[in-house]
């Protein structure tokens, strides 16, 4: 059978201040998931471009490629579909019966390990941007 | 007790679903950021790179099959979010219904991309 914690309802946010782990776990993992979905349509909307011609489709990846915003705006993707990932992984163990008990301290070990890929991979994501 | 917690419908499968494309997603994504800001970088994406890798039939289906199931989990997560938040009637119809179309949108435009980029389907 489930089981679960009495956490009292989540959905009242006006209680932030008293959230414990796996309900900051919860909202982040919604919003993570929304800029997921919101991502994904625009990458569509970006790529097919090359709808239109090759060239169409090389020029925008390129132009857009070439703004610092960009590649800062990618660096917060990475972290999002990062933690989203770990965070996931996180709920399928969950959901499994695995850790339920440690639940806290996995949330927050995703919560660093999304914290230092997001850092490793800087200098990769803002590469050639300066020059 | 007795209320319970779940964003999903009882005896619903979408619950099981969210989970199973959730495994698959893992793999495919951590693989595509992997291979478009490590192996190759963003900025240096053409066409013709894109065209390249397109057109290998195992690359193209893991794309097609990576549209899908992200098109299914993010729009799934989205619909069961708002069953959470207590939509009912046509109120939930309705949000089917766009849901639903934007996915057929998406899928579509993304299935004409990647025949776009591989010159028709790579057998
Ligand atoms: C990469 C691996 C991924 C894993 C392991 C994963 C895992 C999960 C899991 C387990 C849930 C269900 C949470 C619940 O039942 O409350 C979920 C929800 C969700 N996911 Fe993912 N996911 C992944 C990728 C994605 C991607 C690529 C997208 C966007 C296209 C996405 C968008 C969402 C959304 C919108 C929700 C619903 C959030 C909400 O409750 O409001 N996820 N994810
Ligand atoms: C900033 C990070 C990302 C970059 C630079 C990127 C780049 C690309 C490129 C260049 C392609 C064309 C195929 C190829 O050249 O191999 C592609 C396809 C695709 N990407 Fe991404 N991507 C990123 C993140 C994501 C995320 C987070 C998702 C999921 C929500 C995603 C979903 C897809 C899908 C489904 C396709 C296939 C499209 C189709 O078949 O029409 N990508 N991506």
């Amino acid at each position: 059978m489930s089981q679960y914690y009495n956490r009292g309802l989540i959905e009242d946010f006006g209680r932030w201040r008293e959230f414990s782990a796996g309900m900051w776990a919860w909202v982040f993992h919604k919003f993570t998931g929304w800029v997921l979905v919101g991502y994904l349509f625009t990458h569509i909307a970006v790529l097919s471009t090359a709808l239109q011609s090759p060239d169409a489709y090389t020029t925008t990846i390129q132009s857009l490629e070439s703004l610092l915003l960009v590649r800062i705006l990618e660096v917060g993707l990475l972290s999002v579909a990062v933690f989203h990932i770990l965070n996931g992984l996180r709920l399928l163990f969950i959901d499994l019966g695995v850790g339920l008990e440690s639940q806290d301290k996995s949330f927050y070990a995703s919560l660093i390990l999304t914290g230092a890929i997001a850092v490793a991979s800087v200098p990769t994501f803002l590469a050639g941007v300066f020059g | 007790m007795a209320e319970r917690y779940s964003s999903f419908e009882v005896g619903g499968r979408r619950w099981l679903w969210q989970r199973i494309t959730a495994a698959f997603l893992v793999v495919v994504l951590a693989f595509h950021f992997f291979l478009l800001h490590f192996v190759n970088h963003a900025d240096e994406v053409t066409f013709a790179m894109s065209q390249a890798r397109m057109q290998e039939l195992t690359y193209f289906s893991l794309m097609i099959l990576f549209l899908l199931t992200a098109t299914f989990h993010g729009v799934n997560g989205v619909y069961n979010a708002l069953i959470n938040q207590g939509l009912t009637g046509t109120r939930k119809t309705a949000a089917k219904v766009v849901l639903s179309v934007a996915s057929l949108v998406v899928i579509v435009q993304g299935v004409r991309t990647a025949l776009a980029w591989a010159g028709g389907v790579p057998l």
